[in-house]
């Protein structure tokens, strides 16, 4: 079945023009040296949380499983660094979950595990099981696991891989110097997928802020006339899912729903190069590439740096700190989470970390809504978000569920553009708690 | 770390865009109708705009007080109340009659509902209203163009509408261009049209406002005029459709929220403007219409709202 890749991207609703401040998009990533000491989470994925199989005394290797979880969504966790496993221990994760986290201390020797092997795969199931062991998980910060993704659901036809690569916050570059760093690894990845899910459409998207990897992406796929690269608009949130979808390929995800109701599947584009990589290697997911920047780091680059790696040695790799950051985010500017400490390790699913200085993480001051219609006009999902606000300020749950509330995805785009600086996806947020607190009961 | 960092849920920027920039931008907009009443009607222009503005930002600053509120002066929005209030009163209207329609606007319309965001129609509007109402005869005596620069005392003017109304012969009209110029009788920022449609372009250009009310508005009125077998660009250019239609129906907090809310209400406002010019005692309709159409905001919102994500059918 041949299908027609589009020329230039559909049309969407919403989303705003926010300031790029990709400075380290042309600097080429560095590798940290292995860190003292790693502690991995037992959740850096959405589902189970894992349970470790190694215990305090045990000597890993790079790539050795430590952890993992007999349920179907969720994904094992392998040792990033050969060394010791001094405890096992409670941390407290960005967003503020108490996990259990395996603490290692490095060798300093990177001793790779002899399981590290090229995986055997000859069918689906295989394949699906690979990707599963090697712990893969959305990369561009959903950290869904991967082999969920792509177990579509019988009766559910997916004709198109999106692989985005629209990399639409500000400040992170990390899948931008991957697509220039691992073109290859891409390759391998996406046409592995196409091969055996049985795909013969695929768009990768980009946004056109990115035209080093727009050119060369173009080139590394030239040979496939099914696989497409696409110039996406440089708007956020271009790179949600469901705006994505649209932009690719006009379908709307309905509702509640899932991209495989729409025929598509979208892979992050540094998941896509792990999967190159790993299908040649038998690597499983150890390290990843993170963007270091904000107005209170000296030396601005993307480090590739082992899995659980706190946040204070990746910035004391980059010259340390300019000034005392106020703030700390984990993830983009528009959708990260600000932390509490910086020694909080990295997860898989981490692309950025941003140090603000005190004038970067000054808040605006809230005044009244002044019904200026600007949230509405820039919700990517058709919502009201300044109604949304009054309702969930007011606790009024039956009025939220019949706006949709649920449907928002809290990309920011509304509090971003408040001349009034009202929080409004803020208070969203506890309006969808509250519809999920009503649920329960 | 001894010193502790701020945690706060995302996003973690904003735009540049604030209530006070937004109210400066609508100012600057209404400089050039400023600069056009002052050559037109003289300094005493500038004064009457004084006085209003005077007693709005008075009126919001002591009421804010009374209340035990935060002082709101500083995000302009009494400033844009108190100019457009002047351009909405003749030239030679009695200062304290300005500034007890600075008070109404402010206190009664504004403040007692909640002040900015919170009043369900126009203050400037409303307070035009009412002195219209509690001084019809002063309301209604309006100054020629240029008497400043004549020895001769007080010579006053009909409107163009009030002539048509009066089924005045053509040639006792004046001609379009001045019109268009502003060479009019009338309320002293609503002559001008060249100088209000410049305003207006700069508020599209900053994105202040979107095109869809005016247009629709206008576009509304005209067609209205036509069916009616007026003369339609004499209806476009006189009264204070111009000023109404790019300023005051365009306020934020009292016109609807989605696009096609602005559709409804902006028609609606164009219907009313021409039923009232056509069909009733009154010349003009302007004021009237677009404070019925902010009354109706709430129900035109409830009726139009937007449609989530993904709601509709799955197209494949």
């Amino acid at each position: 079945m041949s299908m027609s890749l589009p020329d230039s991207p559909f049309k969407t609703h919403g989303g705003v023009n926010v300031p790029h401040r990709k400075n380290t998009a042309k600097v080429e990533s560095a590798v940290l040296p292995p860190p003292d000491t790693v502690i991995l989470p037992m959740q850096q994925h959405v589902g189970a949380p894992c349970v470790p199989c190694v215990k305090a005394g045990d000597h890993v290797l790079v790539g050795q499983k430590i952890a993992d979880s007999t349920a179907f969504v969720s994904a094992p966790i392998h040792a990033s660094v050969s060394g010791k496993v001094v405890a096992i221990q409670k941390i407290m994760l960005g967003g503020g979950q108490l996990v259990d986290g395996v603490k290692i201390q490095s060798d300093g020797k990177m001793e790779v595990s002899p399981d590290v092997k090229p995986p055997k795969i000859g069918s689906l199931d295989e394949f699906l099981k690979a990707v599963h062991e090697s712990g893969l998980v959305g990369l561009g910060g959903a950290g869904f696991p991967t082999h969920v993704k792509l177990n579509v659901p019988k009766g559910k036809h997916v004709d198109t891989l999106i692989i985005n690569t629209a990399e639409c916050e500000p400040y992170i570059t990390s899948d931008n110097r991957c697509a220039i760093e691992e073109t290859d690894n891409i390759v391998n990845g996406l046409e592995a997928v196409k091969k055996w899910l049985g795909i013969h459409r695929v768009i990768v998207a980009v946004e056109g802020n990115k035209p080093d990897v727009i050119e060369k992406m173009t080139k590394a796929v030239a040979n496939d006339s099914e696989v497409k690269v696409l110039t996406l608009r440089a708007r956020y949130p271009q790179g949600a899912e469901k705006v994505l979808i649209q932009s690719c390929t006009d379908r709307r995800v309905p509702m509640g729903g899932l991209p495989a109701d729409v025929g598509c599947i979208v892979m992050n584009i540094t998941s896509t190069a792990f999967l190159g990589n790993y299908l040649a290697t038998g690597m499983p997911l150890v390290k990843k590439r993170v963007t270091v920047d904000g107005s209170a780091i000296k030396d601005p680059k993307n480090v590739i740096t082992p899995i659980g790696t706190s946040i204070r040695a990746l910035a004391d790799f980059c010259g340390g700190y300019k000034e005392k950051p106020k703030k700390i985010l984990i993830g983009g500017p528009m959708m990260g989470v600000s932390v509490f400490n910086d020694e909080i390790p990295i997860v898989k699913q981490n692309n950025g970390i941003l140090f603000f200085d005190e004038k970067e993480a000054h808040k605006m001051e809230p005044t009244t809504c002044i019904r200026c219609g600007r949230c509405v006009n820039v919700c990517p999902m058709h919502l009201m978000p300044t109604l949304l606000e009054k309702y969930a300020t007011a606790k009024r749950v039956d009025d939220l569920v019949k706006l949709d509330v649920m449907d928002c995805m809290e990309c920011g785009c509304c509090a971003y553009s408040c001349p009034a600086g009202r929080p409004l996806v803020q208070s969203i947020r506890f309006g969808k708690a509250l519809v999920k607190a009503r649920g329960k009961k | 770390m001894e010193e502790k960092l701020v945690v706060s849920s995302s996003p973690h920027v904003h735009c540049a865009a604030t209530t006070r920039k937004i109210m400066l931008d609508v100012i600057i907009a209404l400089v050039p109708a400023l600069v056009a009443s002052i050559i037109i009607f003289g300094p005493r222009a500038l004064m009457i705009v004084a006085v209003t503005v005077l007693s709005c930002v008075v009126s919001e600053y002591i009421c804010r007080k009374v209340m035990k509120r935060d002082n709101t002066i500083g995000d302009l929005s009494a400033v844009v109340t108190g100019i457009l209030l002047a351009f909405n009163l003749p030239v030679g209207i009695n200062p304290m009659m300005a500034v007890f329609g600075g008070v109404v606007a402010i206190v009664v319309v504004k403040q007692m509902f909640g002040g900015i965001g919170q009043n369900f129609v126009n203050p400037a509007l409303t307070a035009r209203i009412i002195i219209m109402n509690s001084f019809p005869a002063a309301m209604t005596t309006w100054a020629k163009p240029y008497y400043y620069l004549h020895s001769t005392d007080a010579m006053t003017a009909a409107t163009p509408l009030a002539l048509i109304k009066q089924h005045a012969s053509p040639d006792q009209l004046p001609s379009l261009l001045q019109m268009f110029l502003g060479n009019r009788g009338g309320c002293l920022g609503e002559t001008c049209t060249l100088a209000l449609i410049l305003g207006g372009i700069y508020l599209i250009i900053r994105r202040v406002i979107s095109p869809i009310i005016p247009l629709c508005y206008i576009g509304t009125a005209a067609l209205l005029s036509l069916c009616m077998g007026r003369n339609v660009p004499m209806d476009l250019l006189s009264g204070g459709l111009m000023l109404g239609a790019i300023f005051m129906a365009t306020d934020y907090t009292t016109s609807p929220l989605t696009k096609k809310g602005q559709v409804i209400y902006a028609v609606g406002c164009g219907v009313i403007t021409m039923l009232i010019r056509n069909f009733a005692n009154l010349p003009e309709g302007v004021s009237y219409s677009i404070v019925l159409m902010n009354i109706l905001v709430p129900l035109i919102d409830s009726g139009t709202r937007t449609k989530a994500f993904g709601k509709e059918p799955v197209k494949q």
